[in-house]
């Protein structure tokens, strides 16, 4: 039985190359992302790692940067520390009609993964479309929560 | 009709800066969906039993349905077809859920499309196509004021399905 895909669209008044600095600027992420940052060259091969704004010893998630097209396409590799369940995040940034689609295709997963990602992604993208749209980001995301994934 | 027999065939949920109370009237008035959901007048009576209508901006009824549960400002559950020659014949009627949560200082809107069958991808990509774009512009109505000024493409593959099963499409 193949592992299932979460995938969530969101649309957004902004433009692609908004959409990817606010993905790797820890000053954006730590509004919308549970004051986390996302560490990482984004080149091709690189490491990335989520950790806490605060607190770059704790570290969220890590991966391997599998693709990196700036402001286009982004694929990571996605593990938690010290678990053996690797999946892969992809997104896509598409301009649309003076909008733009990002589309979030979080797959490989494991039901354990599955049902703790779930929660998550829909909070984070809504936070972030809040931030580009309005300048604030939606309260509750800028918080460091527990199991933030 | 029972509910109990529906099972969700999509699922999406949006976070909103707004109140419950203003979600659900962005949800079920025409002032607000003529805004985010492309020109289209939501015009519904709001008890179990009233009907719900979207109209579209020629004046046709696009989608009819059926107030199912009605439990303001948190949960609406509606019957959504669309008035396609046979099309419920076909497919079943399909039910719509909203279900409206204060988490924090945001609401939760979580958007359930369900069926009493199986409904194949091909036809299900409308929704998976329509739900995000439609539910992404009513967010940006509540916190900017404004709609995104996207209009989707028909949804060909759905279009296509549908047609091949003998339901009639524009």
């Amino acid at each position: 039985m193949s592992k299932p895909d979460f995938v969530y669209v969101i649309y957004i008044h902004s433009t692609p190359e908004k959409i990817w600095q606010a993905l790797i600027d820890p000053e954006m992420t730590k509004e919308f992302w549970g004051r986390h940052r996302n560490r990482s060259d984004w080149k091709p091969g690189s490491e990335w790692r989520h950790q806490n704004y605060d607190d770059a010893d704790d570290v969220a998630v890590a991966g391997t940067v599998v693709e990196s097209d700036p402001p286009r396409r982004l694929v990571l590799t996605w593990a938690r520390p010290n678990e053996t369940d690797v999946s892969r995040v992809t997104f896509d940034i598409e301009d649309f009609m003076g909008s733009a689609r990002l589309t979030v295709t979080h797959s490989e997963l494991s039901p354990e993964m599955l049902s703790a990602i779930s929660g998550g992604w829909p909070a984070v993208l809504s936070s972030l479309k809040s931030l580009l749209e309005t300048g604030a980001s939606l309260p509750m995301t800028r918080r460091n929560w527990k199991k933030a994934s | 009709m029972n509910v109990k027999n529906f099972k969700p065939a999509i699922v999406y949920t949006i976070y909103i800066a707004a109140t419950p109370e203003k979600v659900w009237q962005a949800l079920t008035t025409a002032e607000f969906s003529r805004k985010y959901f492309s020109g289209f007048a939501i015009e519904a009576d709001l008890q179990v039993g009233g009907a719900f209508i979207a109209r579209a901006p020629d004046g046709s009824v696009h989608i009819s349905g059926e107030v199912i549960e009605c439990d303001p400002p948190k949960k609406l559950t509606i019957t959504w077809n669309v008035n396609w020659p046979a099309l419920v014949e076909k497919l079943g009627p399909t039910l719509v859920t909203y279900e409206i949560e204060q988490t924090g200082e945001a609401v939760k809107l979580t958007m359930l499309q369900s069926h009493d069958r199986d409904i194949s991808e091909d036809i299900l990509s409308g929704g998976r196509q329509g739900w995000p774009a439609i539910l992404s512009s009513l967010k940006s109505v509540l916190e900017t004021g404004n709609a995104l000024a996207i209009k989707m493409a028909p949804p060909e593959r759905m279009l296509a399905a549908l047609k091949e099963m003998g339901i009639g499409t524009p």
